[in-house]
């Protein structure tokens, strides 16, 4: 599917173009979008780097471990293919909980920490499997319970209550973190009755 | 109670980082070892993700400039003015689930332009703070260990966005209509 989302944006927006006569514009385009996933890559690695260092230490003193065994209650439901105390849920729930501190530096690393983990046990290592799926679900519609960035743009602008938006964007997130999880296992289900 | 969860969230780095130290020395551990042997297999995930976020910042890009995403924008807008959604905040839940950036930038010039405390103000930090951008994450996450195929991953991230988004505009209409 994504390979023909990906297409699909790049043909209409060359057809676009060219009908706007503005053809030009594609090519620097696409050069800055190269660059920026460049610049992006390099600047992850200083908190990646920092973060799988200091999770390393972690692991090695068992703590990522006591800490999946604490939550397993929560996680059997959400990720039933995963054994018991595998390591992938130590950083599973640590990415979750860094996204709902609204700690998205420290989110990232524990995100790609939870997927190195989670291709371990993958049998097909070119596909997603149903818990790396259920896990990106949980991941990008997590519950946020301070939206940090926002609430210092909000102060910057002079707003005269910039927490006012806690309440509403923790409702919405919510909303969106059911609806999520639901579709997940909806599709998970689908797949499976398929064999695909 | 959010004074608490933002002085929670403040001491939850420095405490997490003491805490692991000290049970590793504790434990006999070597850390700076381990710290550097982590940090260099850090290295290696942040650099295996450079032609995925190419891949898919190439195309996000592309489609922004060429004005494919305003004509899109234009057509549905009459339509959801229907439902209390008001056209300016648009082009922001459009640009959401595709870049980050682009999103706070939309969001920080409707702030300055209309005021954080207008009801756009107030929807669109709602909707900044409650979706997220799907397709980075996506091509990231699943581009960090070589995953190509990425089933339904999309369909589910996007349900999520959408639904925080339609929650949003629910909620800011009730409380600040």
């Amino acid at each position: 599917m994504v390979n023909y989302i990906w297409l699909g944006m790049i043909v209409f927006s060359i057809i676009v173009a060219s009908m706007n006569g503005h053809i030009e514009i594609i090519t620097k385009a696409a050069l800055e979008g190269a660059g920026e996933g460049v610049k992006t890559s390099l600047h992850l690695i200083s908190i990646i780097a920092f973060w799988l260092g200091l999770m390393r230490i972690a692991e090695a003193a068992g703590l990522v471990q006591i800490l999946a065994s604490i939550m397993r209650p929560l996680t059997r439901i959400l990720f039933p293919d995963l054994p018991r105390d595998h390591p992938a849920l130590g950083a599973i729930i640590m990415n979750i909980s860094a996204n709902i501190l609204g700690l998205g530096n420290a989110a990232t690393p524990m995100g790609l920490i939870a997927m190195q983990e989670l291709q371990k046990i993958n049998n097909e290592p070119k596909t997603a499997s149903p818990s790396m799926c259920t896990f990106l679900a949980l991941n990008t519609s997590c519950l946020t319970l301070i939206p940090s960035t926002i609430i210092g743009i909000r102060l910057l602008h002079n707003s005269s209550d910039p927490t006012s938006v806690v309440g509403t964007t923790i409702f919405a997130t919510a909303c969106g973190m059911i609806v999520g999880v639901s579709v997940d296992r909806l599709m998970r289900f689908i797949y499976r009755v398929q064999g695909r | 109670m959010y004074g608490v969860i933002a002085e929670i969230s403040r001491w939850a780095i420095p405490f997490a980082i003491f805490f692991i130290l000290l049970i590793a020395s504790l434990k006999g551990l070597q850390v700076f070892e381990i710290f550097v042997e982590g940090a260099t297999e850090g290295f290696a995930t942040a650099i295996k993700t450079i032609p995925y976020l190419v891949a898919m910042l190439v195309a996000i890009n592309i489609f922004r400039a060429s004005g494919a995403m305003a004509i899109i924008s234009k057509q549905i807008s009459p339509l959801l003015n229907n439902f209390g959604f008001p056209a300016e905040v648009l082009s922001h839940a459009l640009m959401r689930p595709l870049s980050g950036s682009a999103a706070l930038g939309i969001a920080t010039n409707l702030i300055s332009t209309h005021g954080p405390d207008s009801f756009i103000g107030q929807l669109v930090s709602t909707m900044q703070g409650s979706t997220d951008t799907t397709f980075y994450v996506l091509a990231l996450y699943f581009g960090s260990v070589g995953v190509t195929k990425y089933r339904y991953a999309i369909v589910a991230g996007l349900a999520a966005d959408f639904t925080s988004l339609v929650a949003s505009v629910y909620i800011v209409n009730k409380l600040f209509g």
